[in-house]
This record gives C-alpha cells, structure tokens and sequence, in this order.
C-alpha cells in the first residue's frame, strides 16, 4: 500500500527516521551481529585470546544433556503455560460474553493482573507456596500433601507454570472476548431456532469461528512463555531444583552473566534468535490467512 | 441473548466469580501480609484479614526498605520506575511517530530498507541478546543511568507499525489541502497528523508504560547502585533466601506498591488499553 500525495525533501525524511535507526543499529545489530559473531568463537579461561572454531560450540551444545534437558523443559513449560492459560480464559470469556449485568465489572476485575510484572507474579505466587509459611502449603498438608517446590521438581514446575498462566489470563481472555463478540448473532439464532442447545452451539458454530483467535493466542502464549516468563523464574525457582525449570532464556542469562561462558551463551542466543524469527513467521502467515477470511 | 435459560446465565455468574475469586486470592494474600508483622507471618497459618500494622510496614519500606535484604527506600525505587515507564513511553510514541511520517509521507532512497530494518526487530527480543547489548551499553559508560535503563528499550516496531498502518487510513486529500495551501510537511505533521494521532497514542502510552514499568530482566543486569532499582528488581532484592529470614511483610507491601500503579493505569484507563492491546497485535 502506497500514499499517492507525498511531500518532497532532500534531507526531512532522514532526519525524521534518523533517531529509530541508530537506535536499531546500535541497540539490536550490533550486539546481534556480535552474538552471531560470538557463537563461532571459543575464549580462554582468562577472556584475554579467542580462537575462531567454526560450528564447534553449537556441535557442544548439542551433545550437552544439560541443554538437552532445557529444551525439553521450555516444550513442557510452554505448552502447559499455552494449553491451560487458553482453556481458562476461553471458559471465562463465554461467560462474560453471555451476562449483561455487572459485564464492565467483571471484565475490570478480571484484566488487571495484566499490569502486574512477570517477577512480582511470581513473588506472590511463590509466598503463597512457601515451603514453610506458605497459606496454600499449609492447606495441602491439611489434605497430606507435603509441598516444598525448592526441594521437588515437579512442584517447582507447578509453581512457576501457575504464577505464569495467572499473569497471562487476562491477555486471553480480552482477545477471546473480541472474538466471541464478532461471532454473528444470526448464525446462533439461527441455531437456536433449529433447536441446538448452547452447548452444541459452542462446539459447531462458535467454536470453529473462533479458531483465528485460538490459533493466534497460542502463537502469543508460546512466545510469551519462552521469554517474558523470565521474571517469574528468576524471582521465584531461578532455574532450579537440578535444573528442572531452567528454560532455555533462562540459561543463556545464567551461562552468560553468572558463569561468564561468553561463546555457549552467545550460541544459545543464536538458536533462541532462530526460534523467534520461526514463530513470527508463523504469526505473519497466520496474518495473511486472516485476511483472506 | 438468543433465549432466555436463567440457570446458564446463573452458572455464567458462578464462573466469573469464581474466576475473579482466584485471580484476586494471591493479591488479598499479600495484602493481609503487608499489614502484618513478621511474627504473625512465620506463625503458620498466617492470619487471613489484615491486621494494623499498615502504615508501618509502609513508611518503612517507602523510607527506609528493608533491613536484611537491600536497604534503598522504595520511594526512591518507585521514582525510578516511574522515571524508566514515562521516558520509555513518551520516547517510544515520539521516535515512532516521525519514523512513520517519514515512511509514509516521503519516497526516498533506502526506505523500503529503512522499513525492513525496523521490523526485524521484532525478531531481537532482548531476552535473546543479552549479553552482547550489555556489553555495547557498558562500553557507552550507560550503567547504572536512566539513559541505559531507557534507551535500549526505546525503539519499537510495533509502534511504528501502528503509526503507520494509522496514517496509511488518512485520507490523501488532506495532505492535497494542506500542499495546495502552501503547508510544508511539518506543519502538516504537527497540525493535521499529530491532532489524528491522539487515540493511538493514548493506547500506545497506556500499553507501553506498562511495559515499561514492569522491565526485568534489563534494570536487573544493569543497575548494580542501589539507588538505581526499579520496584520490581528491589522486590527481588529482598527476598534472602531461605523463608524464615525474608521479612515477607516488608516484601509484600513493596509487591502492592510496585503493582498498584499499572493495575489502576489498566482499569482505569481501560477503554485504551483495550483498544492498545487489540491494535499493536495486528
């Protein structure tokens, strides 16, 4: 799409686009380039020489258990973070799409937790299961269950899956508002007359119209939980029991700034940036389709 | 609605409210936390309505912070998050909204490159590149600044993407008026565009002061001053290790601080954030 009237300057449209590209360069490609740049090196203990190894560190990556285990980790994380925190706000917004009364007050008290940074969600979320002051501990024990999730892998799984799907409900569930509310009236009318119940009308008619959003939504949410949920890992697990929550964005900030691995970081950095570009492709292309509809 | 099925509408009520119920359970948590003293904390179950220690737990951190973990007033904290959201925002609407007009408004050589650049770094998140942009911001003298805690996280695609997918929607006869009477593009800019411009803003600001606010991982690697910490990264900071020597009364009244000020920004400002939320995901 292109402006037909457009003004004419031999400097202006510089000058203007300026500030945002040097920006861009100096903040992202650069550092970028060097990650890049990085990942093909391998440093001396002492940081002082380094020696260009072609694939050698990502070979090393690949044959690390550790990473290995990472990997799996983030699929785990994300693709509960993505199921549940979905499955939640889809109930949620088919409720409120259906009351009229108190609509605007339920819908306020159901989107603030989206102000609330990742790290303090899980600050609360960790208090409330806190292996010996904790509330919810205390009412687990009531029913027998010993819950310390600084001790056991699955609870620290748990932990942080909870804390992460609490921050993200509302996101969801005002996307899957808009959704429901664009589904038109006649279709379920129509249904409706024909005898469906509410029920059936969900799963043949809404349902399917809302598949865009969904699909949208999971792309957003398997974002969200390989990078923004790092807040929540490093205020609450930070990576562990053994490792058990390190996601893989979280171990490019460990090897990185606690162990100092310039180039295993720089590598991993490189996959991440591979990751990315995969899934912002499939949320263009999913875009495009949009459009089509 | 289609037909009127009374006990539906009731089970829709049950669900909301259970789901609020749970939403807002963590926070009442907190809260009651923050009213209370220590000793009352560690004395399992901890009491759950909110005792009378209010104000005193609050002076405290916002004065004082706390006294095992890191000792700088949340005030100070709270200033500085304040400071890094409004700079964040306002310096993202400004540098995306030329960038835009430039995009939009001009032909001229290397803008379809100029466009391609700025959108690719949708693809560099600073998750994945933290070390090398630490290191280009510590080169520049930026540690421990409101510069480096800002200007890294300043430009953004999909700001200027929504400028621009805003602008492209005007229609070209004003900028035809505006030629034909003589105005030079900047008049344009500030008189026409800018004016147009207010609700996209409004949504931009609410969604990036949020964004802003709530940065983690970035005032993490680069402020080591005390002076320096956002309320989030204080929170953190206080938190020991071990359950017994946090003073979770003083971090939980830090956690209602740091979350009351984008909480009321959403709510209160609700009709933008919705419409902010919707439109830079398109």
């Amino acid at each position: 799409m292109e402006k037909r009237v457009v003004f004419r300057s031999a400097w202006l449209p510089y000058a203007l686009i300026a500030p945002q590209i040097a920006i861009t360069i100096v903040f992202f490609f650069l550092p970028a380039a060097q990650a890049i740049w990085f990942s093909f090196l391998v440093q001396d203990a002492f940081g002082i020489s380094s020696e260009f190894v072609g694939l050698q560190n990502f070979r090393q990556l690949f044959d690390d258990e550790h990473y290995l285990l990472s990997f799996k980790t983030t699929a785990v994380f994300s693709v509960l973070v993505a199921s549940i925190g979905i499955g939640v706000s889809l109930v949620l917004a088919t409720a409120a799409d259906r009351v009229i009364r108190g609509a605007l007050a339920y819908k306020t008290l159901l989107i603030w937790p989206y102000a609330v940074a990742p790290a303090v969600a899980g600050v609360l979320w960790a208090f409330l299961f806190a292996p010996s002051v904790g509330i919810i501990t205390f009412a687990l024990k009531q029913f027998g269950i010993e819950w310390n999730w600084v001790l056991q892998e699955d609870q620290a799984m748990t932990l942080v899956v909870i804390a992460s799907i609490w921050k993200q409900i509302s996101y969801n569930f005002l996307f899957f508002l808009a959704g429901l509310q664009s589904v038109p009236r006649s279709l379920i009318e129509a249904a409706a007359i024909d005898g469906a119940s509410p029920f059936r009308r969900f799963w043949t008619i809404v349902f399917p119209l809302l598949s865009p959003t969904t699909f949208f939504l999971l792309v957003v949410n398997i974002v969200y939980a390989f990078f923004d949920t790092f807040g929540v890992i490093d205020a609450t697990t930070q990576g562990g029991p053994a490792g058990a929550t390190q996601i893989l964005v979280y171990k490019v900030y460990h090897d990185g700034v606690k162990s100092a691995d310039l180039g295993g970081s720089s590598t991993q950095s490189v996959i991440l940036m591979i990751i990315v570009i995969a899934l912002t492709v499939a949320q263009f292309r999913f875009i495009e389709r949009k459009v089509q509809y | 609605m289609v037909e009127n099925r009374p006990w539906l509408t009731l089970w829709s009520h049950g669900v909301l409210l259970t789901g609020i119920a749970l939403i807002a359970f963590p926070l009442y948590i907190t809260f009651v936390a923050s009213t209370r003293t220590l000793e009352e904390i560690l004395q399992v179950p901890m009491p759950l309505v909110p005792g009378p220690h209010f104000w005193e737990n609050y002076s405290q951190v916002l004065t004082a912070g706390t006294t095992r973990g890191a000792a700088a007033p949340v005030g100070q904290m709270m200033l500085n998050s304040l400071i890094m959201a409004l700079v964040i925002a306002f310096g993202k609407i400004a540098i995306s909204i030329i960038a835009s007009f430039a995009i939009v408004y001009f032909r001229f050589p290397l803008r379809t490159f100029f466009f391609w650049m700025i959108f690719v770094t949708l693809m560099l998140p600073v998750e994945v590149r933290i070390i090398p942009t630490f290191k280009v911001v510590s080169d520049l003298g930026m540690l421990n600044s409101y510069v480096g805690l800002t200007l890294p996280l300043i430009a953004s695609a999909t700001a200027t993407f929504l400028f621009r997918q805003f602008f492209m929607t005007v229609p070209d006869e004003l900028a035809e008026a505006a030629r034909v009477d003589g105005a030079g593009p900047m008049r344009f800019f500030w008189d026409v565009l800018v004016p147009l411009s207010k609700t996209s803003m409004a949504a931009l600001f609410v969604i990036q002061f949020i964004y802003g606010w709530n940065q983690y991982l970035w005032p993490l690697l680069i402020t080591t001053d005390e002076s320096m910490y956002t309320a989030v990264i204080g929170i953190k900071r206080m938190i020991v290790g071990g359950d017994a020597l946090t003073e979770w009364h003083l971090v939980m009244a830090t956690a209602v601080l740091a979350l009351v000020p984008p909480a009321l920004v959403v709510m209160l400002m609700q009709k933008w954030f919705v419409k902010g939320l919707v439109e830079t995901e398109k």
